[in-house]
């Protein structure tokens, strides 16, 4: 064992700027790098989301940034976006945030920071094939931008990329673009396999001594099982990506009906990927709240084994779902039956976790704190994603809201209400252990609620959207009669959408403030004042659309206005207030076990060294969430403490 | 929320109404059951000074009543399902009244009808360009080629959706029960003019119909 700690304290010491920082193979380091990438990511993927749901609300009128950018761009001109880089925008937007955001901040930054902590294990099992891994998926983005700078711009044909649009030139006016989204795919799937064999490995081999299988707290399971998922799910889609790169480049017919290839080939390689990777999406954050809710009620996770059992029969029956992305395909509808019953299946255990994660507030005691706030966004959120996912699972009623607007507020509830506020959650929560600072709780609640109550208007109406017909990917609604009369509901979607965007610059406030320990007055003052001025501001704009009754663009009255500026400084007033008093220090020091939590990266350090824990390893001696157990002097005790004997009398 | 869907005017639209309408009440009812829970947990166990939370690893027999329970509520919707998806999907009329095939190409529905032979495929078809007629109470069949890329035919108001496949044949059917004018968009992304690529149906009385028959055909062979 001393022959292994001079290692860690020598290894600790010999880094330079580039083995540390950047060639680093500490598996906490490769985590912030991940982490990076992903944040930096969604402010490009929500970009883009913002400036083509600007198209949809007033559509064909110049961009407010792009007005004052660009007066003769061959591809916006005057700044107005045209139907090609509306169908980018869209295909970029999914392709960010499903790839480059969601799966780098789960598979890569928490799988990286939280398994060897939460296991009681030094490092990853191969710390070299970890760099490599960040690296390889750092290519893989960085070819992904490329994208945008080709002739015929990026991918336009969908984060699906059907065959045969995103096959030839001629259909989309793409060329370079789609190659370089498909090798991107390749080279993103070659770095994340590379992590799920490291997890895996790990995961089975490096547990420290006592933590059994079931002594793993749920989000190990979830990252473990996410693993799993993506070692067998990804190469399908590097497959299918080198089948469409030879398909366009070489000229191959894999996806050619004409040469006898098949276009719904395609489809079936995608989803039979697309659909584990929704769960490779989701359920890490579910892992997470599981974790969160528990800490913050100081209450056992309720039904710990069945929680883990749906987790592992959840990823065992999404193999075969795939086919309900594609009822209305054309292939045979025998088949929609099969699928229809599968995918009513794995509604069991997603029904079983949100039950025991009501069980788990049961009786608790609950703490809102920002990380458990989001928590309980997730699980709220994630209720309605996955009861309007009834409704498309049924075949016969597929048929109608296949393809409109209620399949892309499904997607956005399980993957924004789901995915982000989980993400959301997991930042706030392990921030601490990460970086040695306390992310400041009163931006942090500003933020949570701006985003909670934006998130709502942005997706909910979309529902209503896609009720009455409307066709999800269209450039502009007006050019249907059916739909003339929703435009107002796009609009209050924009709305929303830019209002939850400006609650985003919160959250980047209140990272970086913390991070850097910027306590400085004119910080301070800054911070206060933008983030009152922005809520101010979102208020401003939801009481003039309220008045302007919803008309596009329309100038509200004078009388409007001044009633609008009023609840502009009343609103600015109260948070200004509401920060001045809670706000205290920025970026207060971490303590080691911040949330008073039971499982392992807690007993670590702050800022834990490399090598994480002191001379010897943890020894772990109880569940992850034995939190109120009689005997215990406090509601809390580590892992590696025993449980006394009337606990263990009292969970039989 | 229900009354946010488009008119239904086919014959069997209704099938696809009512089960939207059986999981809309299924998934509210739950919804809300849920919500209310956890907003009454949240109330009533928030943090108060000196309480200790209730050490509890949970309840067998409850967890066994929330599997069963939603397993039960999911196969009754599943069986509800199979009938008319059946109906809608899988078995296509024996005996339709009128047969038609439409063609998806960027961007446009070309729309061919059997010419005086009756029968598709001739050389006296009648070719029309993004405009279904179809009279009010007969069914209407509707093969689907594609020439190009995927497209999907769609007809919000008569709960009628399809891809249309280049290589392979698809096919739709309805019979309308109103008489007007429907759009048909295409719901699949198609390139750039996907926004935009849409068709008319014309539900016609019988007598307007044959006249609207009569005049087409006068116009192809003049």
């Amino acid at each position: 064992m001393s022959a292994t700690t001079a290692d860690v304290a020598h290894d600790h010491h010999s880094g330079s700027f580039i083995s540390t920082y950047v060639f680093s193979t500490d598996h906490k380091m490769i985590a912030k790098q991940f982490l990076w990438l992903s944040l930096v990511m969604m402010i490009l993927g929500g970009g883009l989301a913002l400036m083509f749901r600007w198209q949809l609300a007033w559509p064909e009128t110049p961009v407010w940034i792009f007005r004052m950018l660009s007066e003769d761009n061959e591809f916006m001109p005057s700044g107005i976006i045209g139907p090609d880089i509306y169908n980018m925008m869209v295909t970029m937007h999914a392709t960010i945030m499903v790839f480059l955001v969601i799966m780098p901040m789960f598979s890569g930054s928490f799988s990286n920071f939280l398994i060897p902590l939460m296991i009681g294990a030094r490092d990853m099992a191969f710390p070299l094939l970890n760099m490599l891994s960040f690296w390889v998926f750092a290519a893989g983005a960085v070819i992904m931008m490329a994208g945008f700078f080709v002739e015929g711009g990026h991918a336009a044909a969908g984060w699906t990329s059907y065959a045969p649009l995103s096959m030839k030139e001629e259909y989309t006016g793409v060329g370079m673009g789609q190659t370089l989204w498909a090798l991107s795919l390749f080279v993103i799937t070659v770095g994340s396999l590379m992590g799920a064999v490291n997890y895996i490995t790990t995961i089975i081999n490096m547990r420290t001594q006592g933590m059994t299988w079931f002594r793993m707290p749920l989000t190990v399971w979830a990252l473990f099982v996410v693993a799993i998922l993506s070692l067998l799910a990804l190469p399908i889609l590097g497959a299918a990506g080198v089948l469409m790169i030879f398909d366009r480049i070489f000229d191959t017919a894999f996806f050619d009906p004409q040469r006898g290839g098949d276009p719904l080939l395609w489809q079936h390689l995608f989803w039979y990927f697309g659909h584990p990777e929704v769960y490779i999406l989701i359920l890490p954050a579910m892992g997470v709240s599981s974790d969160i809710l528990s800490v913050f009620s100081r209450k056992p996770v309720f039904g710990y084994r069945a929680m883990v059992f749906a987790l592992i029969s959840i990823a065992f029956i999404g193999w075969a779902v795939w086919g309900h992305h594609m009822f209305q395909s054309g292939m045979n509808p025998r088949l929609g039956s099969a699928f229809m019953m599968t995918t009513m299946l794995i509604a069991i255990p997603s029904a079983i976790k949100t039950f025991n994660w009501l069980g788990t507030l049961w009786r608790g005691t609950i703490q809102f704190t920002v990380p458990m706030l989001h928590a309980l966004a997730f699980v709220s959120m994630f209720v309605i994603g996955g009861l309007s996912g009834i409704f498309m699972a049924s075949n016969t009623v597929d048929i109608f809201i296949h393809d409109t607007y209620f399949i892309v507020a499904h997607i956005h509830y399980v993957l924004f209400g789901g995915s982000i506020f989980g993400l959301f959650a997991g930042v706030t929560y392990w921030f601490p252990k990460m970086f040695g600072r306390m992310l400041n709780p009163a931006l942090g609640r500003v933020h949570f609620w701006i985003s909670f109550i934006f998130f709502n208007v942005t997706f909910f109406p979309q529902h209503i959207l896609g009720i009455a017909g409307h066709m999800r990917r269209i450039y502009n609604p007006l050019q249907y009669d059916f739909l003339k009369d929703l435009e107002p509901i796009n609009v209050a979607i924009t709305l929303g959408a830019l209002a939850l965007g400006i609650g985003q610059v919160i959250f980047g406030i209140n990272v970086f403030g913390s991070l850097w320990h910027w306590n400085a007055k004119w910080f301070r003052k800054t911070v206060q004042v933008v983030t009152s001025a922005l809520t101010g501001y979102i208020a401003y704009r939801v009481i003039t659309f309220s008045i302007e009754g919803f008309a596009p663009q329309a100038e509200a009255t004078m009388g409007g206005r001044t009633f609008a500026g009023i609840v502009f400084l009343a609103v600015a007033y109260l948070i200004y207030r509401y920060l001045e008093k809670n706000m205290g220090e920025i970026g207060k020091r971490a303590t080691q076990n911040p949330w008073k939590a039971n499982t392992l990266e807690w007993v670590a350090p702050v800022d834990p060294p490399h090598g994480n824990f002191g001379p010897t390893l943890p020894v772990v001696q109880r569940g992850p969430y034995e939190y109120s157990a009689p005997g215990d002097s406090e509601d809390w005790a580590p892992q590696t403490e025993p449980l006394s004997p009337e606990a263990i009398a009292q969970s039989h | 929320m229900m009354s946010w869907l488009p008119e239904n005017i086919s014959a069997d639209g209704n099938s696809v109404d009512f089960l939207f309408y059986v999981i809309y009440y299924v998934t509210a009812v739950t919804f809300f059951l849920v919500a209310g829970c956890m907003i009454v947990f949240l109330i009533l166990y928030r943090q108060k000074p000196g309480a200790r939370a209730f050490y509890s690893h949970g309840n067998t027999t409850l967890e066994i009543i929330w599997t069963i329970v939603p397993a039960f509520i999911l196969v009754i919707i599943l069986i509800l399902s199979q009938d008319s998806w059946a109906r809608l999907k899988l078995n296509p009329p024996a005996n339709p009244d009128i047969r038609l095939e439409i063609v998806g190409k960027q961007f446009n529905w070309i729309v061919y009808y059997p010419g005086p032979d009756g029968k598709l495929g001739t050389k006296d078809d009648l070719k029309v360009d993004n405009q279904v007629n179809v009279p009010v109470g007969k069914m209407v069949f509707i093969s689907l080629r594609g020439e190009d890329v995927i497209h999907s035919f769609f007809i919000p108001h008569a709960r009628v959706k399809q891809d249309v496949v280049p290589g392979r044949t698809t096919a739709v059917w309805f019979k309308a029960i109103k008489t007007g004018k429907f759009e048909i968009p295409c719901a699949e992304l198609c390139g750039t003019g996907h926004s935009g690529m849409k068709g008319e149906l014309v539900v016609h009385t019988p007598e307007s119909y044959n006249q609207w028959l009569a005049k087409a055909y006068a116009k192809k062979s003049s």
